[in-house]
């Protein structure tokens, strides 16, 4: 049986459709059968962030209105054969995905599969409640700023009534000058306000950009941070301890992050 | 009448006349006696009115009952109610004032978009961060860091207080006061709290060591009480 995370985060632009990519491929690297789940109908992008556009014939309207088979609309990965993505529908009908088509999708996908990484619209809502109505876990991303992170908090405050276990978070995009010199909210304020596990952090690095322009998630190119430290949520996934990255060479930061890190066990 | 035994009691005390109603008698009975009671004593027209505190003893009145016995009472325009004192109240009363008087503790996180909103004093055990709401007809205590907006006195309370071990708030509202955080970046403050100042007509904050000089009953059972 395997186990569902949706990301999130309410605000749109921060990173969740990248964030799902990039973690999903990085489960498969490590050799576990992963799905990706594209849940924002009507503006579909997982899939041309993975590079896998022009395989699609059936979305997941498709197989919700039993156009075809659960199967029939999922698509390989070019580079793992363990891993798949079911997109959305490009369509802007959303009505006929309900909650319960998409928990008969995501519990047919768990027998199969060790993880199904679900990629949450922005907003909050019928979209949102479709994607997280499957979850076992679920991931809220925020970036550094505070539309970010208050709209994080709503999520969190949203996901705390649901049946799901407490939510991680990843502080995507951090531009650590910008932190230094307190132009940016720090990790420290952002883990504060949040009260949630921190499971990763990740750098602004121009190689996400290139990576999704040229649908290859980053994460595959094992040589920059943002690489790195997506590997590193999936580790932690996955059960293992690993220490947050270093966000520059002196430790000051890293140090105080660290220590919060060292709270949740 | 066949019994002498007196119905109605007058007094007078410095601060005006108490009536006394015998509670075992109907209320039929005792708005006779006191109809007949004010009949015979005419003062003449220049004297003051005089205020009356009713003693009602262990007789439960309703409203229509009192409205009754005010309009008996004032009817000649020479005396007027102060107070009905019973020693009972009805039981919807009696849930309501406890229900007024109570401190809710609360343990969780108000998140944006939250609102917690309770009757009585607020104890809350964890933040209000920014875009959260906690609202009481009472006081507001939280235990962790207020970064939203906290409205104390809801009914309209000026008397009441937000205490916060940590003190950030976008908004603080007491009664029908509101104050805002400055536009420029400020640090918060701990052990805090946020009271109507009367000469200055607005909400100031100050250290919780003040409270016991400016909001004398404060604690314990007695403000509860008055509250009532």
């Amino acid at each position: 049986m395997g186990e569902a995370i949706v990301i999130t985060s309410g605000k749109g632009g921060v990173g969740k459709t990248t964030t799902t990519a990039n973690i999903g491929t990085a489960l498969a690297l490590m050799e576990k059968k992963v799905c990706l789940i594209d849940t924002d109908i009507g503006l579909r992008n997982l899939d041309v962030v993975m590079g896998l556009e022009n395989r699609i014939i059936y979305d997941i309207v498709d197989v919700i209105e039993e156009r075809c088979k659960l199967k029939q609309a999922l698509i390989k990965d070019k580079r793992f054969e363990s891993l798949f993505v079911l997109p959305a529908a490009q369509t802007s009908d959303k009505s006929s995905v309900t909650s319960t088509g998409m928990q008969k999708i995501i519990n047919e996908l768990k027998q199969d599969y060790d993880y199904i990484v679900i990629d949450c619209p922005a907003g909050i809502e019928q979209g949102f409640q479709n994607a997280i109505v499957g979850a076992d876990k679920a991931i809220v991303v925020t970036t550094p700023e505070k539309s970010s992170v208050r709209d994080g908090d709503r999520i969190i405050g949203l996901l705390e009534k649901e049946d799901i276990d407490p939510p991680s978070l990843v502080i995507n995009r951090i531009r650590n000058h910008m932190m230094k010199n307190g132009d940016m909210l720090d990790v420290d304020d952002i883990v504060q306000i949040l009260s949630i596990d921190l499971i990763g952090i990740v750098t602004d690095d121009d190689e996400v950009i290139k990576a999704s322009n040229q649908g290859e998630p980053v994460v595959i190119h094992p040589s920059s941070k943002a690489s790195i430290a997506y590997r590193n949520i999936a580790r932690r996934i996955l059960g293992e301890t690993v220490p947050l990255q270093s966000l520059e060479e002196k430790k000051s930061i890293f140090q105080k992050v660290k220590s919060f890190f060292g709270q949740r066990a | 009448m066949l019994d002498s035994k007196q119905r109605i009691t007058i007094k007078g005390t410095r601060d005006g006349l108490t009536l006394l109603i015998d509670d075992s008698c109907s209320f039929e009975e005792a708005v006779n006696e006191l109809r007949e009671k004010i009949a015979e004593s005419r003062p003449n027209k220049e004297e003051p009115i005089v205020s009356v505190t009713v003693q009602l003893g262990n007789r439960y009145l309703n409203n229509v009952q009192k409205e009754h016995l005010r309009y008996l009472i004032s009817e000649e325009n020479r005396f007027t109610i102060h107070s009905f004192e019973s020693n009972v109240v009805h039981k919807d009363e009696a849930l309501a004032w406890r229900e007024e008087s109570e401190i809710k503790s609360v343990n969780k996180i108000v998140r944006s978009g939250q609102i917690l909103n309770v009757t009585g004093d607020l104890l809350l055990i964890g933040d209000v961060n920014p875009g959260g709401k906690v609202i009481s007809t009472g006081n507001i205590y939280i235990l962790g860091n207020l970064r939203g907006i906290a409205h104390a006195g809801r009914e309209g309370d000026r008397n009441a207080i937000i205490a916060a071990s940590y003190m950030k708030p976008s908004q603080l509202r007491i009664a029908d006061y509101i104050s805002r955080a400055p536009d420029y970046e400020a640090d918060g403050v701990y052990m805090e709290c946020g009271l109507v100042d009367e000469k200055q007509d607005k909400i100031i904050i100050d250290r919780i060591q003040v409270l016991p000089h400016l909001r004398k009953d404060l604690s314990g059972f007695e403000r509860r009480m008055h509250n009532g």
